[in-house]
This record gives C-alpha cells, sequence and structure tokens, in this order.
C-alpha cells in the first residue's frame, strides 16, 4: 500500500509542527523520517497514526483518505520510543492483545501471536512478564505485537533510542530483516543520521516542521539540497568555509584568511560557502594542495585518525590515513578532489549545484 | 557496630512500648467481655477474669438482633465499596486523560471539598436526603458514600504516572477509551484501588454517626449503631458490650490480616506524592 501526504500541516498554538509536508511513501518500503529534535518528525508519525490530526491536509492510505479516520481504525502497526508494553501481560498476552480487540478467537490469537513471537526471536519468552526482559527484547515484543494483526503499515517513533550502543545496532539489522520478510510498509523516526542512513530506503530530512530532502541515503549524502542536509548527515561533519571570488580566473580567497584557493567550477557568485567532507581531504605536497596550514590537534580511533587544520582562522576537519606520518604543531598541505567540493548559497544554503526544489528525485533527473 | 546495636535496641524498645499502647485497649476489651459484672468495674483493675463467662456472648446477641444488623453493614459496606469503586475509577480516568473545557479547575472545587470538615456537612447532607424523602432507607446509608474525593484523587494521581505511551500503544491496538480503561488503567491500578478500597471497607463497617443520623428503624441499623443498644438508663452493660464489639471487629481483624501489605502502603501512600 502506497502512503500519500498531500499538504500535511499541523499547528499547536502558534507554533507549525509540520508545515505543508507533501510526498509518497511506495509499498514495501522503509522510510526514515530524520531530522534535530523538535522538527516535527514524531508530529507527522503521530498524524500517520492518527493519534494526533491535522490542522490542514490529507492522508491517503492508497486510494482512501484516512485523514479523519481515528487511530484504531487505521489498520497499523505501532512501536514506540519507551516499548509501550502492557506491564501486567505477559508477553504472549501483550502480543495477542491487539487480536483480542479484534475480537479474534482465542485459539487462533495465540497460534498466531506464538507464530509472530517466533518471528522476532523471543518465542522461548513467551511467558514472563515485559519487566523481566531486556530492553532488547522488549523492543523485540512490541514489533511483534505490532505486527501480529498484519497491519497496512508499520510506524516505528525512536525504537532505538533507548538500546545501548551494540544492542542498537542489532536491533537495526532485525528491524531491516523483519521488514522485508513481513513485506510492510515502515516508517522509522530517528534523529540519528547513521541509523537513517544504514536501513532506509529513503530518507526524510525535515527542519523546524519542513522536509528538507527527500532522496535515497546514499544520493543525500552525496548530493545535499542544501548546507543543513549537508552538516546533518556525516560524522565528523563536513567543513565549511567562505570563499570571496577574486579578479583572476578559478581564484577564490578563503574569508578570514589571506590564502587564495583554485576552484575548477566557475560560480556567478560574488561570495560562496564551500563545503568538504572530512573523508574526502588528503595530506599532499605543495603543488596539489588546496590549502596550507597547522595541524592543531590529532586523534586516532579505531582505524580513523582525525586531524584538526588551523588555516588563520578557519579550522578545517580531515580524516587521514593513519600511517601518514603527522604531528601536531607542523605544517601540511591539505587537498580534495575538485568533484567532491560541494558549493553552496551562502544566504539561504542552495546546493548551487541543483535546483531549490524540495522534491530531490525530480531535481535528480534534471540534472543527470 | 556498638552503636548501630544500641541505637537498634532503642528503637526495638520504643516500637514495643508503641505496640503495648496500641494493643491494651485491645486487651481490656477481650478481657472485659469475658468477665462477670462485678469485676468489671473493680478497683485495682481486674485484668485476667476469675471466671471465663464466655456466655456473654451469647447473652450479647440476645440483646438486639444482631443477625440483622450484621446482614445490615455488610450491604451497605459491599455496596458503597463497589460504588465507590466505579465512581473513582471513571472520575479518576477524566481527570487524568481525557481533556475537556473546565477539568482542572473542577478538579480544584473537588479537591477544596476535601478541605470541609465531614461534620460541617452533616446538617446540609441531612437536609438534602430528606428532601429526597430518603431518609431511613438504604439509599440514604449507602449512596452518599458512593462517591470519594480521596479516593478520585488518588487513583488519579497514579493514572498521571501510567505513561502516555501506554494509551497511544492501546488505541493502535484497537481500544476504544473504555476500554483501554477497563483491560490496561484498571488492572495496572490495582495496587491503589485496593488500598483505597480496603480503608473503604473499613471506614464503611465502622461508621456509627450518620447511619445513626439517617435511620429510626431497628431493620436499618447497622452493627456498629447495634451496639448502642447496651446502653439504657439503668446503666451500661460493659461486659455484654465488650462481648459484641470483639464480635464486630472481628470480620475487620482477619481483612486486615490478609490485607496487611496493602492497607500499610496506603497510609504510607498518603503521605508521599502519588
Amino acid at each position: 500500500m502506497d502512503v500519500y501526504l498531500d499538504n500535511l500541516t499541523m499547528e499547536f498554538q502558534d507554533i507549525k509542527a509540520v508545515d505543508r509536508l507533501s510526498t509518497t511513501i511506495k509499498d514495501g518500503q522503509l522510510v526514515s523520517l530524520l531530522g534535530p529534535s523538535g522538527c516535527g518528525k514524531s508530529t507527522t508519525l503521530m498524524l500517520l497514526a492518527g493519534l494526533y490530526k491535522p490542522t490542514s491536509g490529507d492522508i491517503y492510505f492508497g486510494e482512501q483518505n484516512v485523514t479523519k479516520l481515528d487511530a484504531e481504525k487505521r489498520e497499523i502497526g505501532m512501536v514506540f520510543q519507551n516499548y509501550a508494553l502492557y506491564p501486567h501481560l505477559s508477553v504472549l498476552k501483550n502480543i495477542m492483545f491487539p487480536l483480542r480487540m479484534q475480537k479474534v478467537p482465542k485459539k487462533e490469537a495465540k497460534e498466531r501471536a506464538i507464530e509472530m513471537a517466533e518471528l522476532v526471536q523471543i518465542g522461548h519468552l513467551i511467558d514472563r512478564k515485559p519487566g523481566q526482559l531486556s530492553g532488547g527484547q522488549q523492543q523485540r515484543v512490541a514489533i511483534a505485537r505490532a505486527l501480529v494483526k498484519k497491519p497496512k503499515l508499520l510506524l516505528l517513533d525512536e525504537p532505538l533510542s533507548n538500546l545501548d550502543a551494540r544492542l542498537r545496532l542489532e536491533m537495526r539489522e532485525e528491524i531491516r530483516r523483519i521488514q522485508q520478510e513481513v513485506g510492510i510498509t515502515a516508517i522509522f523516526v530517528t534523529h540519528d543520521q547513521e541509523e537513517a542512513l544504514s536501513i532506509s530506503d529513503r530518507v526524510m530530512l525535515m527542519k523546524n516542521g519542513i522536509l528538507q530532502q527527500d532522496s535515497p541515503p546514499q544520493d543525500m549524502y552525496r548530493n545535499p539540497i542544501n548546507s543543513f542536509t549537508a552538516s546533518f548527515l556525516g560524522n565528523p561533519p563536513i567543513n565549511f568555509i567562505k570563499v570571496t571570488k577574486t579578479d583572476q580566473q578559478g581564484k577564490y580567497k578563503i574569508m578570514n584568511s589571506s590564502q587564495l584557493i583554485h576552484l575548477a567550477k566557475d560560480i556567478d557568485m560574488g561570495q560562496i560557502q564551500l563545503g568538504l567532507r572530512p573523508e574526502n581531504i588528503y595530506i599532499t605536497n605543495k603543488e596539489d594542495a588546496l590549502m596550507t596550514g597547522e595541524v592543531v590537534h590529532l586523534e586516532t580511533i579505531g582505524r580513523d585518525t582525525l586531524i584538526r587544520v588551523k588555516i588563520d582562522d578557519v579550522t578545517i576537519r580531515a580524516l587521514i590515513d593513519p600511517a601518514t606520518d603527522i604531528h601536531v604543531g607542523e605544517r601540511c598541505h591539505i587537498g580534495i578532489k575538485q568533484e567532491h567540493i560541494r558549493y553552496f548559497n551562502i544566504e539561504n544554503g542552495a546546493n548551487l549545484e541543483r535546483g531549490n526544489s524540495h522534491d530531490g528525485q525530480a531535481n535528480m533527473e534534471k540534472h543527470a | 557496630m556498638v552503636k548501630s546495636a544500641l541505637s537498634r535496641t532503642t528503637i526495638y524498645i520504643l516500637l514495643s512500648l508503641g505496640a503495648v499502647l496500641m494493643l491494651l485497649p485491645f486487651v481490656w476489651m477481650i478481657s472485659t467481655s469475658l468477665k462477670a459484672p462485678n469485676e468489671v468495674m473493680a478497683m485495682p483493675p481486674v485484668w485476667v477474669p476469675s471466671e471465663w463467662k464466655f456466655e456473654n456472648f451469647t447473652e450479647a446477641l440476645k440483646v438486639a438482633p444482631f443477625d440483622r444488623y450484621f446482614i445490615n453493614s455488610v450491604i451497605v459496606t459491599i455496596v458503597s465499596t463497589i460504588g465507590e469503586l466505579i465512581t473513582t475509577i471513571l472520575a479518576a480516568y477524566a481527570f487524568s486523560r481525557i481533556q475537556f473545557f473546565g477539568r482542572d479547575i473542577a478538579f480544584a472545587v473537588l479537591l477544596g471539598t476535601m478541605m470541609v470538615p465531614s461534620e460541617v456537612l452533616l446538617i446540609p447532607n441531612f437536609v438534602t436526603l430528606s428532601n429526597l424523602g430518603w431518609i431511613d432507607t438504604y439509599s440514604a446509608l449507602i449512596v452518599p458514600w458512593t462517591a470519594s474525593v480521596f479516593a478520585i484523587f488518588l487513583l488519579r494521581q497514579y493514572f498521571l504516572g501510567i505513561p502516555k505511551e501506554l494509551s497511544f500503544a492501546a488505541k493502535v491496538d484497537g481500544c476504544s477509551e473504555f476500554k483501554f480503561l477497563w483491560y490496561v488503567m484498571a488492572p495496572l491500578a490495582k495496587p491503589a484501588l485496593i488500598t483505597v478500597e480496603l480503608l473503604k471497607v473499613i471506614n464503611s463497617w465502622n461508621a456509627f454517626l450518620w447511619p445513626i443520623i439517617v435511620t429510626n428503624s431497628q431493620e436499618l441499623r447497622t452493627l456498629p449503631v447495634g451496639l448502642s443498644a447496651f446502653t439504657t438508663e439503668a446503666g451500661i452493660k460493659y461486659e455484654l458490650l465488650m462481648a459484641a464489639s470483639s464480635m464486630v471487629i472481628f470480620p475487620m481483624l482477619i481483612l486486615f490480616f490478609i490485607m496487611q501489605k496493602y492497607i500499610v502502603a496506603g497510609v504510607a501512600r498518603t503521605g508521599l506524592k502519588g
């Protein structure tokens, strides 16, 4: 079942939590709603669930307009951050609960619940109470409960936030596996960019209630529609430097610095903001260098070496080859391939190599 | 180590003193109920009767129709407790989970009534009931006690502590408000409900002032009222009164021993938030 959102808007008093959100979620896809806290992603999920009613706009499940339909009639399953299991019921009874509410006969409900418990690999725990389970196990129960009534749509509200790092990784893969196995359309809310990029078919990035970009994860990472998207994705975050055009062809001056850098692309603008991903930057020789500066910080975490290079008043983060012989206090030349440089409008943050539309995929086709 | 042993001893001594003080009247009641009339008022006090007069108990039951009083007490206690259970659950749910106009003001007014001493309300309540024509009926004994602001307050606080996501989850799972209340909230609030209703049973069983005000006929008297039958112009037959009192208290004692955990929790909880 496809899900269409048409100019969905939700206002709380004077705050627009969701602002004219329009998109299509294709059948069987797992889509992430990503954004900083307060961006409207959870509100969007509540609207989809029918737990909130929108101020304006419409929601369609397939052909059916469900905007005014109550949550209990929408045939959705939902998983919450704090699991929201019924503490007084056993695991089995928790999973059976939605079926019992649908008046499914007890025997059939039990069979289906056990089958679902097996799918999420908690078949051996069905007689326990939720309080006797670990966080990861509780979340599995919550997923089983959400899926047992065969909903048309699965909604997950930050389902991994309460788990520890290792478990989060494991459950993230589990959610993807279960979603694929059941073949259900799923919407996954998270503030963790890594989570969103790793498990979704598509990512919808929101800020202040407005959908910023709606595209497949890799496309969003490589071709951010604006500087917000660029800065939200990636760890360590993308480096931004502001440059001013000079009289010399292809030469730009770094703001707050006397250095000139060479850009292959000619942008018809006085000032622009450049985005450089730390992993694209490398140490090089003087001829190839984009900039030259002093290493002010160096740390090695596992297989990565992160350095900070100070170019006058500008600091650049770079992930470099750990074998590089370099020390804090030394001067170094850093380079980047020209095609890895992103250009942003300094005022509105728009990616100058893309249009300025919200529809990422339509844009991609134009550029191809 | 020495210090803690010392303080522990002190604590036990103080607690034991308290326990003795609390038990003394009770022991006196039992002892009096088994005395001959001449030993009741004897000086110095007689603790152990010289002759164990068990016949006091059968004698006491003959003074008034205690079987009738017992049935009345049971009816009043059970019906008013069930009534209170229903009103409490519904009201607490409304005040904690449903948004409606003037909700918080209405709740504040309700809480305000807790500050009015109950004695002040005796006369207005009596007037109301007599206008309704309910004086000397079961309705008068029961209906005014089927709602308790304290119980609503306690349960509302308990409900507020139950995470909101649970109601979201239940809605998504296909629950209406009422089903959610019935299948999720009420079972979750079981400890609080048991506590509240136990206190209710005890109060209802022991109620004296209200039944004596609103009933005139023998057939509607409850046990505590019935005990006044031992007070006559000729004086009070203490040994019979104490025998009857022991019997009246007995069901509550059993209840207390079974439900001790909840009663203690209830008393402790009233001093705490939620």
